[in-house]
């Protein structure tokens, strides 16, 4: 048994390694090289992608495929669920419903109406997140982009935290339960303390930081410890953490004096983050540590001993903790990390944006936090950049709402669509004619991996 | 497809009817708007009227709505410009409540207290804009911000009465949502209403639900999960209770479905509803709607909205009571054979005690004058 499955495990974290330089051309040489686990052993009768989906624990399972699918994938969803979103603010365009009424007699209006619909809507939306040209100021006219970066500061933090979780092979959905249990740290530090300019903000973050942590790392002992599943655990977490909060926003300490609405008195100046291009703008000094988790993030996967570690258990477990790496160890030290990084997230947003503590402190940045992470493949730069697209997404949102009255939940659709697409590579890639079935070139191995994707989806 | 696209979608197309409407509303501002959004039947007027939801939106079938349909009344018949814009998160406050502003809004409307912080930073950095504020006031008034609350507690107490005295098993039985004040008030005057009957009757007639003393109750913990609106009716029920009131918007409705059940299995059951009419509200009750515990939102915003356009705006808040009639108990339609005439003219002597000021209830949660 030991003499067939060592040189799988050989082969395991030489995909670790591949995984990592995530060249183009990776397959047809990642084949090669698993096959024969760097010249080092015979070429196995079947090649390793077509065996690996059957390997327990292993690395092809429906979820990782789905998180970690080519990144032109991610482009051609969010492009597909842009479309799909259009059609439906089209749909319920009163201008397209008249038109509709007599489509067969001149149908260049109904399809007019289609397209000014839509395209009215898609350009509120930019230029609520990007550049409004309509704007009289240069000043004005950036400020959607300001907006879109406050907004995508939480999303970036807590989509990292999602995302190096799943590099560790743990699916982590509590980001919302770290962001609740920082937010009430930070929070408290901010409205009950009285600190000097500097060290008050200081406290709060790492009050915030500590606080995810160990929301975070509570949830890696129980895994470690005990087996019990991280996806019930962080559910189980969000709750508590939420119930929590309802309970303290419910007792005089976290009330305003003289007020039992549950809402905490607004936080010191002295521990609310700076903003960074004037107070016309709301962002915040909270964007600058995002950039610096970002770094830090990318630093720990790809050149520290730990990340290392982190991604040959997200591999392969039991390959890992064959090769010595200490399982239970790598197993709360990433979660305790994926809570610090949602911690930073209930930072930005009670020293950030809201400066008071309310129930809604996390509002859903702890669920999108996973659609992010999912967006950008769970690599650092993939997430940041999927958090300024959801936060882009986010600030326009409201203009296209006011300038267009189109309802603010076709947002949510276009997001959903998104994950829908990212879920069923094979759909996109059929419908832009890209599916590798199609060329002569085909390995065995990906025609086996599109046909067991397809079946999956 | 079109069309059953469409009909999956009527909230959508009622979403289509608002676009025309607004950008018919932002074209004006360019000077090249084709047709009006709405034939306006009143003179057309420059004047604008908008309006932020919390994260309730506007279909959350309680304050966020009420406030809505207000306004969107006044839009006909005062001929005003509305705008409108949801909020999704806490988030969104502040970036909504900027473009309401920049819109160029003479008086924006905030519904519930989560705004209140937002609602205070536009009103201060945008002093000669005007805002109303529902179910919030401060404790030092802005000069340019109006508080719209509702001393709810008065109108409970009369159905608290009521209930007492249409009570078959001795036990009535109230919970909430989320505890806070806007919540709690029916609450206390509920159970006032209760103890008032008792003292008045030499009755003990036992409320479930609601201890007024120690401010403490049973909640479900947010105003969304009907289910839990309904198990909770259903253990009154097995404690004794044959009259509900749920004080928890939406969830109210789960509190409906147990009572349903329990009137299809022989018991005497009854509901009382809360912010509006129920019995227009929430019609599938019909048959149990005892009464309703209403808070006038849609005609305080419609007087607030009049009240500006004719430059009478002041900061002073208004406060829904019994004596303006900002809080009611509702007709008792389909029941009123139920309820005998002498409770009928004992309620009216105890609203027009409580109007006199010779009755007075407090709860913790009033609006302080």
């Amino acid at each position: 048994m030991t003499e067939q499955d060592r040189p799988k495990h050989v082969a395991d974290e030489n995909a670790v390694e591949d995984r990592e330089n995530q060249a183009p051309a990776e397959d047809a040489a990642a084949t090669t090289a698993l096959d024969t686990a760097g010249g080092a052993m015979q070429p196995s009768a079947v090649p390793v992608s077509a065996q690996s989906g059957t390997v327990p624990g292993g690395p092809e399972t429906l979820v990782r495929r789905i998180f970690t699918g080519s990144g032109m994938v991610s482009v051609l969803a969010v492009l597909l669920a842009l479309i799909l979103g259009g059609l439906l603010i089209a749909s319920t365009d009163k201008q397209v419903g008249t038109t509709a009424g007599y489509l067969f007699a001149r149908p260049s209006d109904f399809f007019s109406a289609v397209w000014t619909a839509a395209t009215r809507s898609y350009v509120a939306l930019f230029q609520g997140s990007v550049f409004n040209t309509r704007g009289s100021s240069v000043a004005v006219q950036f400020a959607p982009l300001m907006e879109t970066l406050t907004i995508a500061t939480p999303l970036i933090t807590a989509g990292l935290g999602v995302g190096l979780a799943f590099r560790a092979g743990l699916f982590n959905i509590g980001a919302q339960g770290q962001i609740i249990m920082a937010g009430i740290l930070a929070a408290w530090v901010g409205f009950a303390l009285h600190l000097p300019l500097g060290l008050h903000l200081l406290l709060a973050l790492v009050a915030g930081i500590v606080g995810g942590a160990v929301w975070g790392g509570l949830v890696g002992l129980l895994k470690a410890r005990t087996g019990a599943h991280e996806v019930i655990l962080t559910i189980m977490f969000n709750y508590i953490a939420l119930y929590f909060l309802r309970y303290l926003l419910n007792t005089p300490a976290f009330q305003r004096p003289g007020e039992s609405n549950p809402i905490s008195p607004i936080l010191d100046p002295t521990a609310v983050y700076p903003q960074i291009f004037g107070t016309q703008y709301r962002l915040h000094l909270g964007f600058v540590l995002a950039i610096a988790a970002t770094v830090f993030v990318w630093w720990l996967l790809n050149r520290s001993t730990v990340g290392f570690e982190f991604r040959a258990v997200g591999a392969n477990p039991k390959a890992a903790l064959t090769a010595g790496i200490n399982v239970p160890r790598a197993t709360v030290l990433v979660m305790a990390i994926a809570g610090a990084l949602a911690g930073m997230s209930g930072v930005a947003q009670v020293a950030g944006t809201e400066k008071v503590l309310t129930d809604g402190v996390a509002a859903t940045y702890g669920f999108d936090a996973i659609t992010v992470a999912l967006l950008g493949r769970s690599t650092p730069w993939g997430t940041f950049a999927a958090g300024l697209l959801f936060g882009a997404f986010r600030a326009g949102a409201v203009q296209m709402q006011i300038q267009t009255g189109t309802p603010i939940d076709i947002v949510l659709v276009v997001q959903s669509l998104i994950v829908l697409f990212i879920a069923a590579p094979p759909l996109v890639r059929a419908l832009f004619g890209l599916n590798p079935r199609k060329k002569k070139a085909a390995t065995a191995g990906m025609s086996k991996k599109a046909a067991t994707t397809g079946g999956a989806a | 497809m079109k069309n059953s696209l469409r009909a999956t979608l009527k909230r959508g197309s009622m979403a289509g009817v608002a676009t025309a409407g607004t950008a018919a509303l932002l074209l004006t501002g360019c000077g090249a708007a084709p047709e009006a959004g709405s034939t306006a039947s009143a003179t057309a007027s420059d004047y604008t009227g908008c309006i932020v939801s919390d994260s309730g939106g506007f279909d959350d079938q309680s304050f966020n709505q009420s406030s809505y349909e207000g306004l969107k009344k006044t839009e006909k018949d005062l001929g005003i410009k509305v705008n409108q814009v949801e909020s999704k998160t806490n988030n969104d406050f502040e970036p909504n409540l900027r473009a309401m502003v920049t819109a160029g809004c003479d008086l924006t409307i905030t519904v519930g207290f989560l705004l209140g912080d937002a609602t205070k930073v536009q009103a201060t950095a945008n002093p000669d804009k005007h805002f109303a504020i529902i179910d919030f006031g401060y404790e030092t008034p802005v000069t340019n911000v109006k508080s719209i609350i509702y001393d709810t507690a008065q109108a409970a107490f009369m159905a608290g009465y009521l209930a007492a005295g249409t009570t078959k098993t001795g036990t009535v039985a109230t919970f909430g949502g989320i505890k806070i004040p806007a919540v709690t008030i029916f609450m206390d005057g509920y159970a006032d209403g209760v103890k008032y009957y008792n003292e008045k009757k030499g009755k003990d007639v036992k409320v479930l639900g609601w201890d007024k003393a120690k401010q403490d109750g049973s909640f479900t913990g947010d105003f969304e999960k009907q289910d839990k609106g309904k198990q909770l009716t259903q253990n009154f029920l097995d404690q004794g209770a044959d009259i509900v009131m749920p004080v928890a918007g939406p969830v109210g409705k789960g509190a409906g479905a147990a009572l349903k059940e329990a009137k299809a299995a022989g018991k005497d059951v009854k509901l009382i509803w809360v912010d509006s009419d129920g019995f227009l509200a929430a019609p599938d009750y019909k048959d149990i709607m005892l009464s309703s515990v209403m808070k006038q939102m849609g005609e305080a915003v419609e007087t607030v909205v009049k009240e500006d356009k004719d430059g009478k705006f002041t900061n002073t808040p208004y406060i829904g009571t019994l004596a303006n009639d900002g809080v009611q108990l509702a007709p008792f339609h389909e029941l009123d054979s139920q309820v005998p005439a002498e409770l009928k003219t004992e309620l009216e002597q105890i609203k027009k005690d409580i109007v006199d000021g010779k009755l007075k209830v407090e709860s913790a949660a009033s609006p302080k004058a």
